[in-house]
């Protein structure tokens, strides 16, 4: 590369990369400094407290307990809707994601309705066993790893799927030719050759369960882990405990991905993509029955939560109390929702927001997903790091950081007061989502022949016109689908905004907590329904937009 | 690739020579819903004999090897290996050795356990099945091969493990599934006789699949010739060359025209721009004495290019010229539509040359429609 292009490229991602060391990097950083400010005061004091070690411990636990419940409900499901055909498969492959686009606090209140002590499931089996009490509490690290379970599973089932219709079905006949049986099929071919998908997911759920709030929040009951810990030490303006926390919180996540890594580094091989296995129709009839049913039992355990939040949603507020259902139903949680200033507050709120973030991720993410992909200089290594950085660290700790940074006006240490404004929440999701639409950038402009630009370039085109008629186009798929991936988790976000929020920005998540304190069910529910509908209107968006482009 | 492993010792052991005798199928028909890809296809192979299923593609070979090999049921029709019925034994419990078009061979492991694994699925103890392991690969000379990955394999390396993989098993059949097509032209050429010896050693019936007949006249004993799921012939390459049963199998094996003649029995004439010519021919077995519709293929080798004008030759003009190592192919345009490839020892012709055709002694080959 000639030394003019080398000084552009420079040019270009000067810009992005201080900015990213500004907000990213630097609140990790000042973080880190904090738990220091008194020396090893600060960690003596995480390391003498019972409530730190124990909150370390459990979500360390509630983490690998969440990988093995996800795994053990992904795996064979995708084997199951993979390998196999019978009635009702259609159903169920078409629901088996349906937990996903639940935003986190949604499916929390889902479970609360549905398997809390006077959630729906809970009443049911009471009544029929004719208990005085509710059989079983929704409290605990058995509650948490429930819900995780049920929200998570669906990274392990679409890895897995994917791994397996990429299989190579030869290989499985190539096995059987030799003598191996099923089992030895398995065992030494099949499930070897989808570690790095199985690897993969279980990474994911393991980021995903350690930074996990909403469900220790609402679950944890006297629960203590690393994530509520943060939030509590700094409500008591323990700034400098909090700091600790957040540090080992995060050096759990990085211990965590540097393992995974490392597990996954021993493989040289990748899967070929041929696949072309059709699915074994099963012809015995008990077993066609038996799958149909548990089929049909899986399907409404997954549809149950979507159910139970819009039928609560038009209950009357108060009315639900020991009933299996709610006696009454009503619009008026809706039509409040709309007309009371107050109600309507956190939904331009959590909108606007999102947006913002969104169009932010969408500038600085195509800038960096075009440097890495196809400039060729020497800060790249360091561009991609600083992309994919917020992926490794919890969203309790990014927002952590941006509270101990983003705290005062002193231009000196690079500071500026953002905290208690409307503007360190649209920051927060910005600093989320990055890796999310970083990636999906990313991967839309590896698709492209690096030679085009070039080409463009050949023919007389500006800087600009590449830009505009050949780069932006070919990162278009990538920036539709990236963007509508951050708009979609920022509108719901809840982790970072429970550290971060104020009364005049707080987002719809905080207002569903909000309404469920105030036991206002109804409200909480038309809220986590309108959430919902959020999601569906933008997917529907980005969907028709990507149509008329394309 | 020489010597005789220890690995392979049924196939160096006098009384054991081709495991359980001939393999056979017997009137298997395959359907895919409306579409019928294998036809009441018949055959049988022996021990020690190389048989070629040859087809363009569609033409249901690899569908006939998958029923050979037990990945596919036939809807009617059975398979036997020395007259005993394997139609419904799975393939693990078949004992084949088949080595698939893509190799199939297992990208997590080393070379070494990819040739062990039918043993170890056998539950032979880890140092025999090492050792047997090792000899395979060293007859087929990849002796220092063992500990590589897969991934570090040319195409040819890959080739040749996944037949020490299918022959350390003592296969009862082998099985390939266009063992050559994914070779470059120079490493094919030498894979062929590679190949054809190996698998002449091992003394059990085999069976290729392959869409192309030059691979199949350098490596099989037999040819059997299928097209859109219909047995259209099986023989010797000879046969098939010099006796085809229909124009379809003379039209496959090519080189050659194809032109109308009228049958007259041990002779058929052929008229070309008005020049009738008498032509010796064979006929093939199992034909109508006269046939009311006959064709005559006319190879090069068997016609002779003159640049003088015999009354008795048929006229045309050069349309292409190709050098072809020892011998010229000409293609001449002649009358009625109708060209011919000739080859000539002599390069003094020239394209757009008008030169007389004449047909040397034959005899031709006379196939019906």
């Amino acid at each position: 590369m000639k030394a003019s292009a080398r000084r552009q490229s420079w040019l270009i991602a000067l810009p992005v990369m201080a900015l990213l060391l500004w907000t990213v990097v630097y609140p990790n950083v000042a973080v880190i400094a904090g738990s220091f400010e008194n020396g090893l005061g600060h960690w003596r004091e995480f390391a003498a407290s019972p409530a730190d070690r124990e909150a370390l411990w459990t979500s360390l636990v509630i983490s690998v307990a969440s990988v093995f419940a996800s795994l053990a409900i992904g795996v064979p499901l995708a084997f199951l809707l993979g390998r196999f055909e019978f009635p009702g498969r259609r159903l169920l492959r078409a629901v088996a994601t349906l937990p996903a686009a639940l935003p986190p606090l949604v499916g929390v209140i889902a479970f609360l309705f549905l398997y809390g002590e006077s959630g729906l499931v809970t009443r049911v089996v009471q009544r029929a066993l004719g208990m005085a009490e509710a059989p079983w509490r929704l409290k605990g690290v058995g509650a948490i790893v429930f819900v995780h379970a049920y929200t998570m599973y669906v990274y392990v089932f679409l890895f897995v799927s994917a791994g397996l219709e990429r299989f190579d079905a030869t290989l499985d006949e190539a096995a059987s030719g030799l003598g191996a049986n099923t089992w030895q099929r398995l065992r030494r071919v099949t499930l070897p050759l989808l570690m790095p998908a199985v690897a993969g997911s279980a990474l994911l759920v393991f980021m995903n369960a350690l930074g996990s709030f909403s469900a220790p929040y609402v679950f944890g009951g006297g629960l203590r882990v690393l994530s509520t810990q943060i939030l509590a030490s700094k409500i008591n303006g323990a700034m400098g405990l909090a700091y600790v926390e957040t540090t080992v919180l995060a050096l759990s996540a990085v211990a965590g991905l540097v393992l995974f890594r490392w597990l996954d580094s021993k493989r040289k091989y990748t899967l070929a993509s041929k696949g072309g296995r059709t699915r074994r129709t099963i012809r015995s009839r008990p077993i066609q029955v038996l799958m149909t049913v548990a089929s049909a039992v899986i399907v409404m355990a997954l549809v149950l939560p979507h159910l139970m939040v819009i039928l609560v949603s038009f209950a009357r507020d108060g009315a639900w109390t020991t009933q299996v259902l709610p006696p009454e139903y009503t619009f008026e949680n809706y039509r409040r929702l709309f007309t009371e200033a107050e109600l309507w507050k956190p939904i331009t709120n959590s909108v606007s927001m999102a947006l913002i973030a969104t169009a932010a991720n969408l500038v600085v993410c195509f800038i960096a997903g075009y440097l890495i992909v196809l400039r060729k200089f020497g800060g790249r290594g360091l561009l991609e790091l600083l992309v994919a950085l917020p992926w490794a660290i919890p969203a309790t700790a990014i927002a952590l950081g941006l509270a101990a940074t983003f705290n005062r006006n002193d231009l000196l240490t690079g500071r500026v007061l953002l905290v208690g404004t409307f503007w360190i929440l649209p920051l927060a999701y910005f600093i989320r989502d990055i890796p999310l639409v970083a990636s999906a950038v990313e991967s839309s402009l590896r698709q492209m022949d690096a030679s085009l630009e070039d080409a463009a370039r050949g023919l007389g085109a500006s800087w600009m016109m590449t830009m505009r008629r050949v780069i932006l186009p070919a990162a278009r798929p990538g920036l539709v689908a990236g963007g509508l991936l951050a708009a979609v988790t920022a509108v719901g976000e809840f982790v970072a905004s429970v550290v971060l929020y104020t009364h005049s920005n707080r987002p719809i998540s905080m207002e569903i907590l909000a309404q469920l304190r105030a036991l206002a069910f109804g409200t909480a529910a038309a809220y986590s329904v309108l959430l919902i509908f959020l999601v569906l209107l933008m997917t529907l968006a980005a969907r028709s937009f990507e149509e008329r482009l394309a | 690739m020489t010597g005789a492993p220890d690995g392979l010792a049924r196939s160096e052991n006098k009384d054991d020579k081709g495991g359980r005798g001939p393999l056979a199928l017997n009137g298997v028909t395959r359907r895919f819903g409306e579409f019928t890809a294998v036809d009441n296809v018949s055959f049988e192979v022996g021990p020690g004999e190389l048989l070629a299923l040859v087809g363009a593609s569609g033409s249901g070979k690899t569908t006939t090897l998958r029923m050979a090999a037990g990945y596919e049921a036939p809807d009617s029709g059975t398979v036997t290996l020395g007259g005993k019925d394997i139609t419904r034994v799975p393939p693990e419990r078949r004992g084949f050795g088949m080595v698939f078009q893509h190799y199939a061979l297992f990208p997590h492991m080393p070379v070494e356990d990819n040739v062990a694994f039918g043993l170890e699925a056998r539950g032979v103890s880890k140092v025999d099945r090492l050792v047997k392991a090792r000899a395979a690969l060293a007859s087929v000379g990849l002796e220092d091969a063992g500990s590589r990955p897969i991934q570090s394999l040319s195409g040819g390396e890959q080739q040749r493990v996944a037949l020490a993989r299918a022959l350390v098993i003592e296969p009862q059949a082998l099985l390939l599934d266009e063992p050559l097509s994914n070779l470059d032209p120079t490493l094919r050429h030498a894979m062929r006789d590679d190949l054809r010896a190996m698998l002449r050693r091992v003394g059990v019936p085999a069976l290729f699949v392959t869409h192309d007949q030059e691979d199949a006249f350098a490596v099989a004993d037999r040819i059997a010739l299928l097209k859109k799921g219909k047995l259209l012939q099986v023989g010797t390459p000879e046969e098939l060359y010099n006796a085809p049963l229909s124009r379809e199998v003379a039209a496959f094996i090519g080189r050659g025209s194809i032109v109308p003649a009228i049958d007259k029995g041990s002779t058929a004439t052929v008229t070309i721009g008005g020049v009738a010519r008498d032509l010796n021919v064979t006929r093939p077995k199992g034909v109508a004495p006269h046939l009311e519709t006959a064709f005559v293929v006319l190879r090069p080798d068997a016609l002779e290019l003159s640049r003088s004008a015999g009354v008795l030759a048929w006229r045309g003009r050069i349309a292409n010229r190709r050098f072809a190592g020892g011998v010229i192919v000409y293609r001449v345009q002649l009358a009625d539509g109708i060209s011919v490839d000739v080859e000539s020892l002599s390069g003094e012709a020239h394209e757009d040359d008008n030169v007389s055709i004449s047909p040397l002694k034959g005899p031709f080959p006379l196939v019906p429609t």
